[in-house]
């Protein structure tokens, strides 16, 4: 094989052939080349990566397992991440969004844990193109067919929509679960003498070195990336995850490493690297579906399957266990001393590496260079002004990322395993945990179109944002896993981009104290017709202790007063009001974000905090896209009652209406409080900007006397806005 | 009271109908793996839980309806032990003709997952006897097929004999009928019970209506707290207790 089609450049196959002392055989440079890839090897952002702070007094387990685990209480473990399957769904978008939820989730049970609830992020093209429809339809449909069939809810998530996402919509699959801290199992525990078992689907020909298809840009049609597709079987993953916790449960696992990008290869490799220890396989006893050249076996990403490392002594019960839940289980290679990958075919060594060449790839530093038109993407074009305040509101509830997505996620099981505490619509996801009556917090967030114009601060928003979520709904932030989706880096652009939302998610992460515990790299979202806009994709989890604590955000009732905590506007630059009111859709995202401000995020969360726990309200809203207007109307919505908002309440703030309403960025939030609890709720914001606003009351949305909505009207703006898939 | 949830592959509610039941003291639960012969200890009641037994890949529940262990279920309900399949176990239960009719996709061609009101259409079997008559109640819904189908002289003689035991619902007007269908089921059926009164299929999950601080109520309690005073685990007393 030549190692220019294994994905390998000439330097590398320089290295190669230095650190080996001769030229790779064919199965050898076909290992590397798929090792060294992008998507396996984090080559080109692994320095980037090192920003991320990765300790908390809440961290078990960090980056480096196959999921990062925090300490949720009661001698619970919540083990989470969140991985992209973008260019498997750009493709085949019912397999591939499905083979993304179905592939997070083995990350998770690979550390012992049971799989309890999943999200996804999707990034979807304009609903207006046939195409953008058909795909995000696919998309839906996978998951659902998927999700729903292994047993595991999806209790909320992300969707947003942009042109720049047509032919190449994102899929970030997240899911977590639960493990006792004592029953972690680990992927750095095997042994010389153990025997390493494949558990699960039989090896074929699909997916077959998916890892390269994800480290290039996509083609205009896609066709030929077809033979890279996994296919997903959910009762056969339904089936593993019973089987892998039942084997765990009974002591029969060493070690168990799950099987994603770069099959066997990758796992076997991984799992013997990690333990400081070599491996041995053996081509022929590997279960196969179909006749397979070598390296086809070993790059195969067939789907549903698992590695574990067993001890010799266990390995009838766990051919029993397996035999009982019907599942294919073959002992395929030896755990050895050394630092030895070796591939035996038919009692000849087939390959022969160091491991060290397989798992240390050489970092790449690609040319960075601030994006050339900057200057033009940071200005807000003259007279960005709201001539129609109401029409512009119920514009913003019903456009696609604004309106409410129930046509989607009522197509997703969101209920079994009895956990899920709030409804999927609600800005945050909540799940209660065993054995204690707190609630575990999810917030996903992701906002392009401010990275686009400014990546430090639109990155720094994205991740305060998620945090401020948490903070207002009464939950303390545990940590966070991350998907930075963007396009080639190998544009100085474009890596630009890349390094500066790294830098923005970073000082965030270091800010506030929430470590980083696990994340994916998705590079080369682009195709012919052009690049995404970067879209580093966030996922935080925090910890309400007990659930008195939970501020919800739809509980308003009559006589409560609106509060306003924060700025009174944030920046209108690539707000949704600037994008879909103020010519966003000609000129793309327009305008200086709001600049991160690490004091006020500290001052929003200690009091947002002393809120949730002292002050007794009844519901809040963080003010969010769409700015106060849609966080005023939403709540209204959830609540079913009216607010009226005296101008008067903005004293001499009240200088320009549509900054007022729909700025958007820093730590602003709206609080309904009632009247017992006001003066306490006013002394726990003392030193942070916080305004009385107006009155819960009646059926109408009034701003002052400048205009006037009924909740109906913004019911059905938000409800009932154009269908989103198919009908 | 000895409950026996049988686990078929790809079962899911399984464990949360234990769950459920463990929550509402309803005494002891055994799970029963689908290939066995025969229940542990003969059990007062059987569930047969959601899920996608077998993957569905062949007809909801068409697979599960010859399981080893359905035989020995037959038997018990044969001779008259309560038997109650939820969402995926009321499909095996049509598959396996303990009860009448089947369950076709939903009109919309979509999985729908979402809270679901329905009214009791009987409160004389020992699944409902702690509701009110006509009671309306919330039980989430989270199915792709759902469309509950029988021809026409059937369903007359279905209604007629007054197998219908739940019904879907409007809770404002408490009218109930095939337009408040959420999958196009006809005449508004969500759940029946055999012509014997001891075997129940419904497409709503009461398990999930069951613990307290979750989301969509809790009126599934009403289903424990009626099997509970059937078989004297509770007193009938504790009626609107339990629904609370």
């Amino acid at each position: 094989m030549n190692y220019r089609d294994a994905g390998l450049s000439d330097s590398e196959y320089e290295r190669v052939k230095n650190i080996l002392g001769r030229e790779p055989n064919d199965l050898e440079t076909a290992l590397i080349g798929v090792m060294w890839s992008e998507h396996c090897s984090y080559k080109s952002t692994r320095g980037l990566l090192s920003q991320f702070p990765q300790d908390g007094p809440a961290v078990v387990k960090g980056p480096g397992e196959n999921a990062g685990i925090v300490n949720c209480g009661g001698g619970w473990g919540l083990v989470f991440k969140v991985e992209s399957h973008n260019h498997p769904s750009a493709v085949a978008p019912y397999q591939g969004a499905a083979t993304g939820v179905g592939g997070i989730i083995r990350d998770i049970l690979a550390m012992g844990a049971r799989p309890v609830a999943s999200m996804d992020g999707l990034f979807l093209g304009s609903p207006d193109s046939n195409k953008s429809v058909n795909l995000a339809e696919g998309i839906v449909d996978g998951i659902a067919g998927y999700g729903n069939a292994v047993g595991v809810p999806t209790i909320g998530g992300k969707t947003f929509y942009d042109p720049c996402f047509d032919g190449n919509p994102l899929v970030n699959a997240f899911n977590c679960g639960l493990v006792r801290l004592d029953s972690i199992v680990s992927s750095k525990t095997a042994r010389p003498g153990d025997i390493a078992v494949l558990l699960g689907s039989k090896t074929g020909r699909d997916g077959i070195a998916g890892a390269s298809f994800a480290s290039r840009e996509l083609d205009e049609d896609g066709r030929e990336s077809r033979p890279r597709i996994q296919i997903g079987d959910p009762f056969e993953e339904k089936l593993l995850i019973e089987c892998c916790l039942d084997l765990k449960e009974k002591g029969l696992i060493a070690s168990m490493q799950d099987m994603g990008a770069a099959g066997i290869l990758s796992s076997s490799s991984e799992i013997a690297h990690k333990s400081g220890v070599g491996i041995k396989i053996f081509r022929e006893r590997i279960p196969l579906r179909e006749h397979m050249e070598p390296w086809e076996i070993f790059l195969s990403e067939s789907q549903e399957r698992m590695l574990l490392i067993v001890v010799p002594e266990k390995m009838n019960d766990v051919m029993a266990m397996a035999d009982r839940y019907g599942l294919e289980c073959a002992g395929v290679g030896t755990i050895i001393e050394g630092d030895r990958y070796i591939v035996v075919d038919g009692g000849v060594t087939a390959a022969d590496l160091p491991l060290s060449i397989l798992g240390d790839v050489p970092v790449i530093e690609w040319p960075s260079q601030e994006p050339s038109d900057t200057e033009e993407r940071r200005s807000l074009p003259l007279g960005s002004n709201s001539g129609n305040p109401a029409g512009d509101l119920l514009r913003l509830l019903g456009s696609p990322s604004g309106r409410e997505r129930r046509e989607i996620w009522e197509q997703y099981d969101c209920q079994v395993q009895l956990r899920t505490a709030e409804e999927p619509g609600c800005p945050v996801s909540a799940m209660r945990l065993p054995d204690s009556d707190g609630l575990m917090l999810f917030s996903m967030e992701g906002e392009p179109w401010k990275c686009r114009t400014d990546p430090f601060n639109g990155a720094a928003e994205t991740m305060a944002q998620s945090l401020r979520v948490l903070e207002l709904s009464g939950a303390e932030a545990l940590g966070m896993t991350n998907c930075l989706n963007f396009p080639s880096p190998e544009n100085a652009e474009n890596f630009y981009e890349l390094s500066e939302c790294v830098r923005g998610l970073a000082a965030v992460c270091h800010d506030m104290g929430c470590p980083v515990v696990s994340g994916n790299v998705s590079l080369y979202n682009e195709t012919p017709r052009g690049a995404i806009y970067p879209a580093p994709l966030v996922v935080t989890a925090g910890l309400v202790s007990h659930r008195e604590f939970y501020v919800p955000s739809g509980d308003m009732e009559e006589g409560d007063a609106i509060c306003l905590v924060g700025p009174v506007s944030g920046s209108l630059g690539a707000s949704r009001w600037q994008m879909l009111c103020g010519g966003g859709s000609e000129t793309g995202p327009r305008g200086a974000t709001w600049t991160y401000d690490p004091e006020m995020e500290r001052a929003f969360a200690e009091r947002a905090a002393a809120t949730s726990r002292k002050a007794r309200v009844r519901s809040g809203r963080v003010i969010a896209g769409g700015g106060l207007a849609v966080a005023l109307a939403k709540s209204a919505i959830a609540s079913g009652i009216g607010i009226e908002i005296d101008m008067a309440g903005f004293g001499a703030y009240a200088y320009d209406l549509t900054y007022l309403l729909f700025s958007e960025g820093g730590p602003r939030a709206i609080y309904s409080v009632q009247a017992e609890s006001l003066d306490k709720f006013f002394s726990i914001w003392d030193g942070y900007p916080a305004l009385r606003l107006g009155t819960v009351r009646g059926d109408l949305l009034k701003i002052g006397t400048e205009f006037e909505l009924s909740v109906w009207e913004l019911r059905n703006a938000f409800k009932e806005g154009k269908p989103l898939l198919r009908r | 009271m000895r409950t026996a949830i049988v686990v078929f592959p790809g079962s899911n509610c399984d464990r949360d109908a234990r769950e459920a039941i463990l929550d509402m003291g309803l005494g002891s639960v055994d799970m029963v793996w689908h290939d066995e012969d025969v229940f542990p200890e003969p059990p007062d009641l059987v569930i047969l839980p959601g899920g996608f037994s077998y993957g569905d890949y062949l007809r909801s529940g068409a697979l599960a309806a010859r399981a080893r262990i359905m035989k020995a279920v037959r038997e018990h309900a044969m001779s008259g032990g309560l038997t109650l399949g939820i969402c995926n176990g009321f499909q095996v239960l049509t598959e396996t003709r303990l009860l009448p009719g089947a369950l076709l996709p939903n009109s919309n061609l979509r999985f729908i997952c979402g809270p679901c009101y329905l009214r009791v259409e009987r409160n004389n079997t020992p699944f409902t006897r702690s509701f009110p008559d006509r009671q309306i109640v919330q039980f989430p819904i989270a199915h792709h097929e759902g469309l509950y189908f029988l021809p026409p002289d059937e369903l007359e003689e279905l209604e007629e004999r007054h197998q219908v035991v739940f019904r879907y619902a409007d809770p404002e007007t408490r009218e109930a009928g095939a337009e408040y269908s959420p999958n196009g089921a006809l005449n508004g059926i969500a759940g029946i019970i055999s012509r014997e009164g001891n075997v129940l299929g419904l497409m709503p999950h009461p398990e999930r209506a069951t613990l307290k601080n979750l989301i969509r109520g809790t009126d599934g309690r009403g289903v424990w707290q009626s099997l509970g005073e059937h078989f004297g685990v509770f007193g009938v007393l504790g009626v609107r207790e339990a629904v609370r």
